[in-house]
């Protein structure tokens, strides 16, 4: 028998393949190590709450871009989706007078509604998903404008608690880790979750093998639209308001949470787990670099720079493991 | 020993992360020779013969050419020492056209731009070498997989090489294009190209080798001359020796006074591709379907399995009418469609062994729209088992998995789904001899269980061996229906190439 010093080993743990299988984890803890000792404001309770409020929004914006990425797609639409769902809650609150709870299922609908149009374009109209998301972008914010005449409308109590805090905890953290584990069941336990992964690896092998290709698109872009409206409802409920131009350009730090957490933009991989380190990522490089005092215009430049390392490296690894 | 090799590997291993792949292994490429590969499925020819064609670096060991050690960390590099390759994954861009493939990454140009008379006039001549008459401008996605085959067998053959690397590039031929093949490579053996040539068919082996070596488990067996007798082959690559290489157990349901017919397909028409098919299968019976590339097989087999639209008639599955391109339904009837592509068609190569053995059952297992992990992943592992697929664990990547490992998965996604009326488009292609008796061991348990099985096959001798009854087609018409007994290969062939013999 070798000598067996690492209590790691038993079960075959494998210390090289945990760190090359979660890069983005890695970085992020190296991240807020290099945080804690560039700055005290960093470790502070309040600072933890900030981040994940802020990470919220992101985080479950990129659980639906998951899904769509894991198909093979992409969504260009959250951001402006999320918006939408927003403003049709607030309006059907304010205007058309109905209940709270009602108004939020409302826009939560909404969302739905706008990301299977989405699916549909994409499955049955044969339009690839960056030209349908794309015009969905410019759509649903069209749409929240003429809705909202361009002014911000205040939100329902209902949507306004999202926003708050139960007991010390914020809402929106509650709500993140609950979006968290369903997305993540759906991705890892459902059917529709696993025929995401076929429909995305080879969608011609997964239609031979009987898999409703068309129908899975649609889902997946439908639950792409209900994750960006529950974020929309997220952002709303913080600022007590629905704003006309709230979560523009959201999509692409989605994208990108996305990318870190180690999804492959040719469909077919992607984890749930991944994306919310990627979101992190993002979000926690944005906390430094303001605690630090680093202008917002260099904060663009560095975001940029760690999404081109992180997927470079990412890029590097399966090149490796591949001989 | 006097003559220098063009190109040895020597003592040369491979592993990938804590798999061996080849261990100490040597072989030379010598001028005007063809060399032999032969083991089984996954014995880990095709990984040897990337590390000649710069995919990959051997961990031990090293490369000579010309008697000077090299690396080869590109294909490129490989290329410019005279090597090229045809892989046996076909490496095609299906949105370009077959003059832009033949002549990819080296396009002629004519002030700065691509000269496109150039590279369709060279394109053409690399074509005609191996008798592919097809228009360049044609889209290779739009080709069926033999003809994608000829043009990555053009492309490598429009190199120039020095030495030439052929990993099965007979699976996906037939008779007639292997025997076009077999001629351009005697001509480039007189003209002193080296040649390493990989086949499951024994039977090419003495046609085009001058020595063979054998591998099992990623370490040398034996070198032989390719003239050794097929039998004693065998009993090298695989240890030990196979007895019957059709083991078709003929007429075993046939003779049962209830001969129930399961699949029944009339006046099925397609325009462009079959016109008005008749044909029915019973059960325990092996209805094989033979006739040249472009026959329109495969056709009539996709839209059998609900995979592509038809124009007119019906297909029926113990006594009910299928609807038209509707593939659940179809696997709800009990059909289970092998696709000819594997690769393309049939496996999502970044998923698991698992995963890929499951889709088509992952929904009708499932409860309440969730998966039945467990349930899939017994079934899995119990086929894989069965079916000898060798891997290293069932969660590892299928992409991973040797050629003739994974067209075993396929066709266990069918075995899980129960499946009872087979659609098998070239069911072995790629597949080693030990694994081809295992499948047609299947193929007989399968109809001795009452089910009912269509192949569709390029290879005469399987077809032959396999079947109760033969169907030939011909450009889109049955052509002729053989029993077992009255067919032979000269029967078939005639049935299949009347047109060209007339034409000629
Ligand atoms: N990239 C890889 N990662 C891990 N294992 C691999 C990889 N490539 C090949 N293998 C393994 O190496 C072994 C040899 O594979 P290889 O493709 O060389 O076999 P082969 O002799 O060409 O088989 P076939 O006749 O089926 O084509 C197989 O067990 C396969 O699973
Ligand atoms: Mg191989």
């Amino acid at each position: 028998m070798s000598t067996t010093t690492l209590p790691a080993v038993r079960r075959g743990f494998d210390y090289k393949k945990f760190l090359a299988n979660n890069g983005a984890l890695v970085g992020l803890v190296v991240l807020c190590i290099a945080l804690f000792i560039a700055t005290p404001d960093f470790l502070t309770g309040q600072n933890l709450l900030n981040i994940g409020i802020q990470v919220s929004t992101v985080a479950v914006l990129a659980f639906g871009m998951t899904f769509v990425i894991v198909a093979g797609g992409i969504d260009l639409s959250v951001g402006a989706v999320a918006a939408l769902a927003a403003m049709v809650s607030s309006w059907l609150f304010v205007s058309a007078g109905l209940p709270g709870w009602l108004a939020l299922v409302g826009g939560l609908v909404a969302g739905l509604l706008a990301g299977m149009v989405n699916g549909l374009a994409n499955a049955y109209g044969k339009l690839p998903s960056f030209i349908a998301t794309l015009a969905m972008l410019s759509v649903a914010r069209g749409l929240t404008l003429v809705i909202s005449d361009g002014r911000p409308i205040s939100t329902p109590a209902e949507v306004s608690f999202l926003g708050g805090n139960l007991g010390p905890v914020p809402m929106p953290i509650v709500v993140l880790l609950v979006a968290a584990l369903v997305a993540s069941f759906v991705l890892n336990r459902t059917v529709i979750g696993r025929s995401m992964y076929a429909v995305g690896g080879n969608a011609e092998a997964a239609r031979l093998s009987g898999l409703p290709v068309k129908r899975i698109l649609v889902t997946v872009f439908a639950l792409a639209g209900l994750f960006a409206g529950l974020a929309g409802l997220l952002l709303a409920g913080r600022l007590d308001s629905a704003q006309p131009q709230a979560a523009a350009g959201y999509e692409l730090d989605a994208i990108a949470a996305v990318v870190i957490g180690g999804a492959s933009l040719s469909g077919g991989l992607g984890k749930i787990s991944g994306t919310l380190v990627g979101a992190l990522v993002l979000v926690v490089i944005r906390n430094g670099l303001n605690l630090l005092n680093v202008t917002s215009f260099w904060q663009q430049v560095v975001i940029g720079l760690v999404i081109a390392l992180a997927v470079g490296v990412d890029v590097l690894r399966r090149k490796t493991r591949n001989g | 020993m006097s003559e220098q090799p063009l190109v040895t590997l020597q003592n040369v291993g491979k592993t990938f992360g804590p798999v061996t792949v080849i261990k100490d292994v040597t072989v030379s490429v010598y001028a005007g020779k063809v060399q032999v590969l032969l083991g089984e499925n996954g014995a880990g020819k095709s990984t040897l013969i990337k590390m000649m064609a710069g995919v990959y670096q051997p961990d031990a060991g090293r490369i000579v050419v010309d008697g000077n050690t090299v690396t080869l960390p590109t294909t490129r590099a490989a290329e410019a020492l005279g090597i090229a390759t045809i892989h046996q994954e076909l490496n095609l861009v299906p949105t370009m056209s077959i003059a832009e493939n033949v002549m990819l990454g080296r396009m002629p140009t004519k002030h700065g731009m691509v000269d496109r008379s150039a590279m369709r006039n060279r394109a053409r001549a690399a074509l005609a070498l191996i008798g592919l008459d097809v228009d360049v401008d044609t889209l290779v996605g739009e080709l069926g997989i033999a003809r994608q085959q000829l043009v990555e067998i053009a492309k490598a053959l429009s190199i120039n090489a020095r030495i030439l690397i052929l990993d099965e590039p007979t699976a996906a031929l037939t008779r007639h294009e292997t025997e076009s093949l077999f001629a351009v490579m005697a001509d480039l053996r007189s003209r002193g190209v080296g040649m390493l040539f990989i086949s499951h068919h024994l039977d090419e082996i003495a046609e085009v080798g001058d020595t063979v070596t054998v591998l099992r488990d990623g370490e040398f067996v034996a070198e032989v001359p390719a003239s050794t007798p097929e039998d004693e082959l065998v009993r090298l690559m695989v240890g030990r020796s196979i007895e019957e290489q059709y083991p078709r157990n003929a007429g075993g349901a046939a003779e049962t006074t209830e001969t129930a017919e399961i699949l029944a397909v009339e006046h099925l028409s397609s325009s462009g591709r079959f016109t008005d098919i008749n044909f029915t299968v019973r059960a325990g019976e092996v209805v094989g379907i033979a006739g040249l590339v472009g026959a329109g097989r495969t056709e009539l087999i996709r839209a059998i399995a609900g995979a592509d639209h038809y124009d007119s008639g019906t297909v029926t599955v113990r006594g009910r009418a299928l609807p038209k391109a509707n593939i659940k339904a179809a696997i709800k009837a009990g059909i289970g469609h092998v696709p000819e592509d594997r690769k393309g068609q049939g496996l999502v190569l970044d998923a698991s062994v698992n995963d890929n053995l499951g889709y088509a059952t992952l929904a009708s297992t499932a409860k309440l729209g969730l998966a039945d992990f467990a349930g899939q992943r017994s079934r899995a592992q119990a086929v894989a088992t069965k079916l000898r697929i060798r891997m290293h664990t069932i969660d590892q990547a299928i992409g991973a998995l040797s050629g003739g490992n994974q067209q075993k998965a396929v066709f266990g996604r069918w075995i899980i789904a129960a499946s009872t009326v087979l659609l098998l488009d070239e069911p072995t292609r790629g597949v080693d001899v030990g694994a081809k008796v295992e499948i047609y061991e299947l193929m007989n348990a399968i109809t001795a269980a009452g089910g009912a099985i269509v192949m569709v096959s390029s290879e005469l001798p399987e077809i032959l061996g396999m079947s109760d009854r033969i169907l030939v087609m011909r450009d889109g018409l049955l052509a002729g229906e053989l029993t077992a007994a009255e067919a032979t290969q000269d029967a078939v062939m005639t049935l299949a190439a009347r047109d060209v013999a007339d034409e000629n």
